[in-house]
């Protein structure tokens, strides 16, 4: 964690679109919150904020075609990999115009379309069908790489361990991204990871792990396209940890306290979206015109995929019982 | 016709279908050269390569996840689980995700992946490796569950399964590999949801499956000596069930007796008996019996013979039947 954003060079172009899709993430998931705060959303739903960088450094470093899976804590992830806000809003509403024609909700999101093969909602349960389509590719030859995005708490699941061996053996072009927001649920890391690094945890399988800044979208996309470089090349896969803080609860209905008023203040500083701003501004000399209407922008898609969501029709009970099978 | 066993014809199915397929893809432990845990896989290896025949590590969880992987991606996956009783250590990738998440995903993603496990009754191996759990799998929606008791439907509705779009949880049996019977050398397919009529009868429906189905020929044969007519059925698939053919043999014969190796407590003949109380209430001229395994662990040695069933007692209860 020694790069700082001021050393990685990209086009503007570039930084702007990932400014762009992080005050959209923040704004959308914002409106999700309200929502759900206004009885609109069925069960729960588990807010990205604070670790946006995450999902729109690493998926830039892909292109469409190649595959992203991820979890319960995944809305973030989908508009990255280019969702339709509207669709996913949709589907977290549970409506039937949603991605999943509001059967799945805001845990069960997918659009292979865009290469977006699901967020799923049993913790580390995914990193081993992530590993499988990344075996599709390989023995496909397609060329094509699989990124897998889970919490600290699936690096603790038994399944990780089992797929980051066989991921290896097999040299699958899968990248492994650990978001490590510092909490499963209320359990804190230091209490539930027996070493300080989640990433080293991938020297056992014989392949490179690295920590980065999670909070840094310019480092995140840097290590992921070095670890794409990698899978693409026929190298095999790479765990990298991304170090951030949730300052939301787990999910919209936990109770529990797990931190104290303080340590929510400070975590509030490493917010990534405030600190690329000012590199944007203070580094890169875009003008504070040009990143408030982004943010305008940005706003305006969110809450336009809101009012589309919100004027949408239920799931429609004739889809009840279908796509049970094929 | 010839005959051949039951291993061989799930050999032959699999062989078939991937020189049919080459987007099929085997995964398991031991399924090399070596040939699979009980030779089922035997040659396939040294036809398909390693790419397609995919030996790995004992990490079963895995394993069936990057079936489902493969599933997901546009390919097909054949999973191999050693031990039906290995299958705790899988339940989340079939009950979670392999059989939900077609809906969840709204239909826009297919998952063909076939778990093949069987079950191993009477091998002397003790309480971990002689479970039969397919209620388990019953009571899971989103999944097809095969259980074939001949080597005739192993080969047919395996490749059924295969060429299907749905996961199928696909139960054979230890104890019939080595048993033959007739399958014809043209290529057949047996459909899902079709029970067979092993035997027709008037007094009494026998519904049995895997193993118990020859025990229950057996009984059928000894019962017809003292003019007892017993119509036997074999399911064949659990899900879909073919809930018809067994109400309207109940509707004939008014009574009915459903026989597994399972534990009886929610085994399976608890729905096939219920399904005939909802179907053929009215026919029913006497309760609806269960000779199941005894709702214990199972032993090993001399003492398993004690928890399972077997012709002896399903003789026993159908005579109670007619008595009553």
């Amino acid at each position: 964690m020694t790069q700082s954003l001021k050393t990685t060079v990209l086009a503007q172009a570039q930084m702007l679109d990932f400014y762009r899709q992080m005050t959209l993430i923040r704004h959308f998931e914002e409106r999700v919150v309200e929502l759900f705060g206004k009885g609109l959303i069925s069960g729960s739903t588990h807010p990205c904020i604070a670790q946006e960088a995450i999902a729109v450094g690493a998926i830039a470093a892909v292109s469409r075609e190649d595959q992203v899976l991820a979890t319960y804590r995944g809305h973030g992830q989908m508009l990255a990999k280019g969702g339709d806000p509207k669709k996913i809003m949709a589907e977290i509403l549970c409506r039937g115009t949603g991605y999943c024609k509001g059967k799945g909700g805001s845990m069960h999101l997918c659009d292979p379309e865009i290469g977006f093969l699901g967020t799923n909602a049993i913790v580390a349960a995914h990193i081993p069908i992530a590993a499988g389509v990344a075996l599709a590719n390989k023995i496909r030859g397609n060329g094509l790489v699989t990124l897998c995005f889970f919490g600290d708490g699936a690096s603790n699941e038994g399944v990780f361990y089992e797929t980051a061996n066989m991921a290896a053996l097999w040299r699958v072009p899968l990248v492994m991204i650990c978001e490590n927001n510092g909490f499963a649920i209320s359990v804190p890391v230091e209490k539930a990871v027996s070493v300080k690094d989640i990433a080293v945890r991938a020297q056992a399988f014989g392949f490179p792990g690295e920590a980065v800044d999670g909070n840094d979208v310019l480092q995140v996309y840097e290590i992921t396209r070095k670890a794409v470089e990698r899978a693409r090349r026929g190298d095999g896969p790479t765990l990298i940890e991304c170090k951030t803080v949730r300052w939301e609860r787990h999910s919209a209905i936990s109770a529990g306290k797990y931190a104290s008023r303080e340590e929510m203040k400070r975590w509030q500083k490493t917010d990534p979206i405030p600190r690329f701003r000012a590199h944007l501004a203070d580094t890169v000399r875009v003008s504070g015109a040009q990143l408030e209407s982004i943010e305008r922008e940005a706003r305006e898609v969110g809450d336009q995929a809101v009012e589309f969501a919100l004027q949408s029709p239920p799931a429609a009970e004739s889809e009840l019982a279908e796509d049970i099978f094929a | 016709m010839r005959q051949i066993t039951y291993s061989q014809a799930i050999n032959e199915a699999i062989r078939e279908e991937m020189r049919r397929d080459p987007n099929i893809v085997l995964l398991g432990q031991d399924i090399g050269s070596y040939g699979g845990t009980f030779g089922v896989y035997r040659d396939l290896f040294e036809e398909f390569g390693e790419e397609r025949v995919r030996d790995g590590p004992l990490s079963e969880a895995a394993t069936a996840g990057f079936g489902i992987g493969l599933a997901i991606a546009g390919m097909r996956a054949i999973v191999e689980i050693e031990f039906m009783d290995f299958s705790t250590l899988v339940l989340d990738a079939i009950v979670n995700q392999a059989a939900k998440m077609r809906y969840f995903y709204g239909g826009r993603l297919k998952v063909p992946v076939v778990i093949r496990m069987p079950a191993a009754t009477k091998l002397g191996l003790g309480a971990q490796h002689s479970q039969s759990l397919e209620a388990w799998f019953m009571h899971s929606p989103g999944l097809r569950i095969a259980m074939p008791s001949t080597p005739h439907d192993a080969k047919g509705l395996l490749k059924t399964a295969i060429r299907q779009d749905d996961p199928v949880v696909f139960i054979e049996h230890v104890r019939l590999y080595a048993s033959k019977g007739e399958v014809p050398e043209d290529e057949y397919l047996e459909p899902f949801g079709k029970a067979r009529i092993v035997r027709e009868g008037s007094d009494v429906t026998v519904v049995a499956v895997a193993m118990m189905v020859q025990e229950a020929m057996q009984a059928a044969e000894e019962l017809q000596k003292e003019g007892i007519s017993a119509e036997l059925i074999d399911p064949r698939t659990l899900a879909p069930l073919d809930r018809e053919t067994i109400v309207r043999s109940v509707e004939k014969t008014g009574r009915l007796i459903v026989t597994h190796e399972a534990y009886q407590t929610a085994g399976i003949g608890a729905e096939i008996g219920q399904i005939a109380q909802e179907g053929a209430f009215d026919y029913l001229v006497a309760p609806v019996k269960r000779v199941a395994g005894k709702d214990q662990p199972i032993p090993c040695g001399t003492l398993q013979e004690k928890v399972f069933p077997n012709r002896d007692r399903i003789i026993e209860a159908v005579r109670d039947l007619m008595a009553g």
